[in-house]
């Protein structure tokens, strides 16, 4: 049986030419990057060049990318850090309700902390308002932090419009690009953006690394005291495999990056006209109209989440219902009932689909013909 | 090459890397998913759990997985400090920790906590007298390292464990990153609740370590999210590094038994030899030292310009820890043990590893008195 990886957004294949790169790290250049001797500073060279792949791709200074161990970490240092180096400024901190947990979590603790944190709603379409954005700012404001992509639905929010919005107030901005990075281009400076994060495993690369982008303004307290790498702002003897395998993903992932998304939108139709020609009813999650071109959302009206995660598996295809990283549950997800409601019935018929790396419009055109006979069964229809 | 810089860094096993490149192309799913090839990517790494925990005699539960022995240090210190407090704000740390503790503790220090550094001996222990009197009602936490990663002193752990037996309200970390696969410790035996070990200093690959937090122990986490790693450490696990590193131990472990007295052999020579050139004082003590660390001074011959001279040989030592060698600080943990501020500056560390041998010794040998006399020329 052919396998059909439709989960990309959960994780995806690392690269072949990023194995290839990260070897030689491995088994050559294997010096410790602080180390003064020869194989030291080969490592070090390696990580000053991967810096400069990694800030050119965003528009960034060398001296603002903090490599991380990924997008977790990324997200956790770029907010509890901020808060804790600001906290003489304020202790309002904004966000939505549809952020990954790595954020919201990170937001649960700094309540406990003694943080205020307003979580904003969005809209049946899980559409951030400016508005709510606006109107919830305050002088106390230290922080707004709203996700570029959503990870579940794919929805894109308007970062720029936000970062216009953020620029004259003293509050930073950041936003979790973990899913939109590497598919839609992103210029800081343009979108105002004070903190990125992003995680190499989503793009092709290798997982535990990632890096966060702080913008030389940013006052961040480390969340790793140590040895001082990366500039003391996160100890830990560097990755250097990691990161040299990061910025070979980002480099493919620059050159890549239209004819990504026209394929990837290609094969959104396609399943789409697959859905419709069956004639099975079916509703879409999110604002197709401002969407990430690689996420597909889809509510199967009279199934359940596990029933047809289960059969599809067995076909042999890999989808997922959400997010992967609530830890294997399968709990309703946080994005559909902030969406939805916590009565929708959508939100425990909903399939994600991730496309990526090597996926096919025959493949994806057999996953929806596979899916439809999975809801007819389902269904009984 | 003669690699002799193994406490900075280890050459991974070439075995390591190819189950890292096998797990990173074939098993790339994410554990959390509930397909077969998250299935199998979340069996590889219960399996590897099971073999680390094994290897290390403790549970598997008790295992977790972390990005490096900095994330596993600082998690138990300010784990333990944060989910503790209400017990007390004291803790104990010795003065030759690696930064990956001491800076922690300095956070502490910074939001109200009170630490106390026990002093060292000119061998580098620490005295377990000072360490009773240092204890106090609101001691919370003991944080003591086994094998020191300047000068390879080794401290009485097992001895301190059972001391602390005696204070059930005091939790015992042990920073287990140089000792790991070169002087066994047994977890259970000395009592410890907490243990840091890291793999790039076992010849895995850098980017995974390990935090054993015996069951019981609580910590709030430091990396908050998915809940990975049993609510315990968020982040998408990184499988083939994890896979690789229990590899590596494996085969470390295997090394050990099989050339523990080769590596003891080699040390000893080293010492010998270095002993017998008339501008070099050797820090590190034969007894209660580790098999793979030997630290000694230059008689204020600057230590930097040695190093260099001798990679120009391809041979590779270094001054004092990777982590602070760019810094020219004296070694901070050679001044604990008394040393004039001179021989703390002109320290050097040769670290061996299972793969040194005897045969090395003598071109390294020459190579240094060459090196010593070169400099002695341009300072003259
Ligand atoms: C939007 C988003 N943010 C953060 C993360 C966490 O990144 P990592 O898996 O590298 O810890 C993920 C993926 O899991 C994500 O999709
Ligand atoms: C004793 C000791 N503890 C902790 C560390 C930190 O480990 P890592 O390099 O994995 O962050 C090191 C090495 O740098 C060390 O020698």
């Amino acid at each position: 049986m052919e396998r059909i990886y439709l989960d990309h957004a959960a994780t995806s294949p690392t690269h072949r030419d990023v194995v290839e790169r990260m070897v030689p790290f491995m088994t050559e250049v294997f010096g410790n990057p602080s180390s003064i001797h020869f194989f030291g500073r080969q490592s070090r060279q390696a990580i000053d060049e991967a810096r400069a792949v990694v800030a050119n791709s965003i528009g960034a200074k060398e001296t603002e990318i903090i490599f991380t161990s990924g997008g977790t970490e990324a997200d956790n240092f770029a907010l509890a850090g901020t808060a804790m180096a600001n906290r003489n400024k304020g202790n309002h901190i904004i966000t939505t309700s549809i952020e990954h947990h790595a954020v919201l979590h990170t937001c649960h603790y700094l309540e406990r902390q003694g943080f205020d944190v307003t979580y904003l709603p969005v809209d049946e379409q899980g559409n951030v308002s400016l508005d709510d954005v606006k109107a919830a700012l305050r002088d106390e404001t230290i922080l707004v932090s709203i996700m570029f992509g959503n990870n579940e639905v794919g929805v894109l929010q308007p970062i720029k419009a936000i970062g216009e919005l953020v620029k004259d107030h003293q509050a930073y901005f950041h936003t979790d690009a973990v899913q939109a990075y590497g598919l839609v281009p992103i210029d800081v400076n343009d979108y105002h953006i004070d903190l990125l994060s992003v995680s190499a495993h989503k793009i092709n690369g290798p997982k535990g690394v990632g890096f966060l982008y702080a913008r030389e303004t940013v006052k961040l307290s480390p969340r790793l005291y140590g040895g001082e790498q990366e500039r003391k702002r996160r100890a830990g003897t560097e990755n250097v495999a990691g990161i040299v395998g990061l910025a070979k993903a980002v480099e493919i992932a620059q050159q890549t990056m239209s004819e990504k998304q026209m394929m990837y939108r290609e094969l959104k139709e396609t399943m789409l006209s697959v859905f419709d020609e069956s004639g099975i009813s079916y509703f879409v999650n999110g604002n197709q109209n401002a969407c990430l071109p690689h996420i597909l959302n889809v509510a199967f009206p009279g199934t359940n989440v596990e029933s047809m995660l289960v059969n599809l598996d067995l076909a042999g295809i890999a989808a997922s219902s959400g997010s992967a990283c609530t830890a294997g549950s399968v709990d309703p997800s946080h994005v559909l009932v902030a969406m939805l409601g916590k009565e929708s019935e959508r939100i425990r018929s909903s399939i994600r689909f991730s496309f990526g790396l090597g996926n096919t419009v025959e493949q994806v055109k057999k996953a929806a013909y596979e899916t439809v006979q999975i809801v007819r069964r389902l269904t009984n229809r | 090459m003669i690699y002799l810089d193994n406490s900075a860094t280890t050459k991974p096993f070439p075995e390591v890397v190819d189950s890292f490149v096998t797990v990173a192309t074939k098993y790339f799913g994410n554990p959390s998913s509930l397909h077969e090839l998250g299935m199998k990517a979340e069996q590889l790494l219960t399996q590897s759990r099971e073999q680390i925990a094994k290897s290390l005699g403790v549970k598997p539960s008790e295992i977790i997985f972390t990005s490096g022995g900095t994330e596993a240090n600082n998690f138990a210190i300010k784990g333990v400090a944060l989910t503790y407090r209400h017990r007390g704000n004291h803790i104990i740390t010795t003065a030759i920790e690696h930064p990956s503790i001491t800076e922690p503790c300095r956070q502490l220090e910074e939001l109200g906590f009170d630490v106390s550094y026990l002093s060292v001996d000119k061998t580098g222990r620490v005295n377990i007298d000072e360490l009773v009197k240092t204890i106090r009602d609101d001691t919370i936490l003991v944080s003591i390292m086994h094998v020191n990663n300047e000068i390879g002193s080794i401290q009485p752990i097992e001895e301190i464990g059972q001391l602390l037996t005696q204070y059930p309200k005091i939790l015992f970390h042990v920073d287990h990153v140089q000792g790991i696969g070169k002087v066994p410790l047994q977890f259970h035996k000395a009592h410890i609740d907490l243990c840091t070990m890291s793999a790039h200093k076992f010849h895995g690959l850098r980017g995974a370590g390990i935090l054993y937090v015996r069951d019981g122990v609580r910590l709030s986490p430091l990396l908050a999210g998915g809940g990975q790693e049993m609510q315990r450490r968020s982040g998408t696990e990184n499988v083939a590094a994890i896979v690789a590193m229990a590899k590596a131990l494996r085969m470390s472990l295997e090394k050990y038994r099989e050339r523990i007295a080769y590596l003891w052999d080699v040390k000893k020579t080293w010492i010998r030899e270095l002993q017998a050139i008339p501008d070099i004082q050797v820090n590190t003590p034969l007894e209660h030292s580790a098999p793979h660390i030997i630290n000694f001074s230059l008689n204020g011959l600057k230590s930097e310009v040695f190093v260099h001279e001798l990679a120009k040989q391809d041979i590779f030592v270094s001054t004092t820890s990777a982590c602070s060698s760019k810094k020219k600080a004296p070694s901070k943990t050679l001044l604990a043990m008394g040393a004039d501020q001179k021989r703390a500056e002109s320290a050097v560390r040769v670290s061996l590893s299972f793969e040194n041998t005897l045969e090395e010794i003598p071109i390294a040998i020459r190579a240094m008195k060459e090196a010593i006399q070169k400099l002695q020329e341009v300072t003259r």
